[in-house]
């Protein structure tokens, strides 16, 4: 679409509501309103809501959060930064740019560590997502059409559910008195409890839990679509089920392999609830260093450029994401 | 082919129990007596009186009424801008900064809470300066300010299902309005409305349970005083579990999986309806 309805758009661009909008618009005001009117009407109005909304409050606050990181840090004024522009009194504009903070982010042993710790927690968690949602998907698949849908509900129910509570359900199983270690105790596994809550391990089993449905949601849209008789094809030719697999589904199922991981990666490294509710105290994840550096120090410019850099790092597999996202919007379409 | 179904069933069951044994616990010791949540009082249990505490709770209740409000206004303002973009986006054609557009959506669905609420915040600051400075007048950050954040989150999520609910559908329906001389936005109304009222609806939904849960974004955006129920469980459950928290959450669980249920069941019959429908319409 659509020429058509552009041409029909610009006939009736005047809508219902024209004489009401000549009357107020051709006795007045200068000569642009007409050109708004006759231009601006339609589609053009109806792609513009949108875009304003989100360049206001999407793309003008990373400008704002980019400008701070580079402004400098004065505990005692409100807020607690040095303007980065400044009007003089010659009308010259003074333009202060500072790279303290991204200096400082690179040298701290903390903030060093908690990068390296929060890429790891974010990969290993991915992995297992996948190592335990592939096979779920490929069983979903594979399943009857009323099964499926039931199946698919429940993997979907969580979702909706509160993320929080979720994460929280945790801690009763995880700590010390919690239901896990009462279980092996009385099944006699184990004399003492064993120490779960604030480990990576409860950081691990926190993100796997909750990011699980959007590994498998993915990668089950595309296990579904596979064509059964390249399979029978495999096996006619002497296949075995593994080879099979390793040659014909897996291979085929790599968009998804990749949407699923993106969807758990990305958030993963940014995640802020799971590891402050589950986590280790000695070690933080960058999310909790952000929100610290803001909150508790009060250390604007330091906090947006923790947020740039997460940005930086994460720009690629955000890319990665939105390309695979347009082909499959693209792909419905046809 | 035999030995790979059972290992993927396995998996499957074993998914299941990891995805439902911590909500079902959490349920079961609502119902636990004693104050060491963990610990089941078998004497005294099972029993109601976390739940007569939950509604005696004024902090829980008031925080939850805001956080009603706020997620049915996100969700509303998600809904008319996330469909609008949707609609831009799939029924459009090209245009200049189509790119750009179909990128700003979909940045937000992947998009770090933390960064996102940061930079929101940041804009708040930044307009009440700008706002002081040009009309002295100063506003403060609370329910307006959160309700902006969640709706420009949430918005993306509306986007995506919209746009894949268009792109399910060919353009001819609007395409022979149009011929027949309706105007654009009729044909929006009449046409296009009915056909993805169900995105938009599920849309809706979305937006709101996002909205209802979101706890990073409103720490950053809300001002002193307006506390949602998110943030009330964080300060609560960080000193500890919390017997009424596992009241709440049972409630919550229960309301959720009784209105999954509930649409799932009704979206299939009318999915049968349909076929039903389209069949006679055949035959006939």
């Amino acid at each position: 679409m659509k020429p058509a309805a552009r041409t029909q758009g610009s006939r009736d661009s005047y809508g219902r509501l024209s004489p009401l909008w000549t009357f107020l618009l051709r006795y007045g005001p200068p000569r642009w309103s007409e050109y708004v009117v006759k231009h601006w009407t339609g589609q053009r109005l109806v792609i513009a809501v949108p875009y304003l909304w989100l360049f206001i409050f999407f793309l003008i606050p990373f400008l704002i959060v980019l400008k701070i990181s580079f402004a400098e840090f004065s505990p005692l004024s409100r807020p607690p930064y040095e303007p980065v522009f400044r009007w003089l009194e010659d009308g010259a504009l003074q333009v202060k740019l500072l790279v303290g903070s991204y200096v400082y982010l690179l040298n701290e042993p903390l903030y060093v560590s908690s990068w390296i710790y929060s890429i790891k927690v974010a990969f290993f968690s991915t992995l297992m997502c996948l190592m335990l949602g592939y096979p779920m998907a490929y069983a979903i698949s594979r399943a009857t059409p009323t099964y499926r849908n039931v199946f698919l509900l429940l993997i979907i129910l969580p979702f909706w559910t509160s993320f929080l509570l979720r994460v929280y359900a945790w801690i009763g199983l995880l700590k010390t008195d919690g239901v896990i270690n009462n279980v092996l105790e009385f099944l006699g596994i184990i004399n003492e409890p064993l120490a779960m809550m604030n480990t990576s391990f409860a950081v691990y089993i926190g993100i796997v839990y909750s990011y699980l449905p959007f590994m498998i949601l993915p990668l089950y849209s595309n296990l579904e679509k596979h064509d059964n008789t390249l399979l029978e094809a495999a096996q006619d030719l002497g296949a075995g089920p593994i080879k099979s697999f390793m040659r014909v589904t897996l291979p085929l199922s790599f968009p998804g392999i990749v949407a699923g991981s993106l969807l758990v990666f990305i958030p993963a490294v940014g995640e802020y609830v799971i590891p402050s509710l589950l986590g280790r105290t000695d070690q933080l994840m960058v999310a909790k260093l952000l929100s610290d550096e803001f909150f508790l120090n009060r250390d604007w410019p330091r906090a947006s450029a923790v947020a740039i850099a997460m940005l930086l790092l994460l720009v690629v597999p955000i890319m990665i994401f939105q390309r695979f996202q347009n082909k499959e919007l693209q792909a419905a379409k046809k | 082919m035999r030995t790979q179904g059972l290992f993927s069933k396995t998996m499957l069951g074993f998914g299941f129990f990891f995805l439902y044994v911590p909500i079902l616990s959490m349920i079961f010791f609502s119902f636990n007596n004693s104050r060491l949540v963990t610990v089941w009082d078998a004497a005294n249990s099972p029993t109601l009186k976390w739940y007569a505490k939950l509604f005696d709770d004024n902090a829980i209740l008031s925080a939850a009424w805001l956080s009603i409000k706020v997620a049915a206004m996100s969700a509303t303002g998600a809904v008319i801008l996330g469909t609008l973009a949707g609609l831009v986006l799939s029924r459009f054609g090209p245009f200049r900064g189509r790119a750009v557009l179909q990128g700003l959506t979909t940045a937000p669905l992947v998009m770090p809470e933390v960064i996102t609420g940061l930079s929101m915040l940041l804009l708040f600051v930044s307009l009440e300066q700008l706002f002081q400075h040009l009309f002295g007048w100063q506003f403060d950050r609370g329910v307006a300010t959160i309700t902006i954040a969640h709706i420009t989150f949430t918005m993306a999520y509306v986007t995506v299902v919209v746009q894949s609910r268009l792109a399910g559908f060919d353009d001819s329906l609007e395409e022979a309005a149009l011929d027949l001389g309706a105007r654009p936005a009729k044909v929006f109304f009449r046409i296009t409305v009915p056909l993805i009222l169900p995105a938009i609806l599920s849309g809706w939904l979305l937006a709101f349970t996002l909205s209802w849960d979101d706890l990073v974004v409103t720490q950053f955006v809300s001002g002193p005083g307006s506390n949602t129920l998110p943030m009330v469980i964080f300060s609560r459950v960080r000193l500890g579990v919390s017997p009424v928290v596992n009241a709440l959450a049972t409630i919550m669980v229960l309301v959720v999986a009784l209105g999954v249920v509930l649409s799932a069941y009704f979206m299939r019959r009318q999915e049968q309806r349909r076929k039903r429908e389209e069949q006679m319409a055949a035959a006939g």
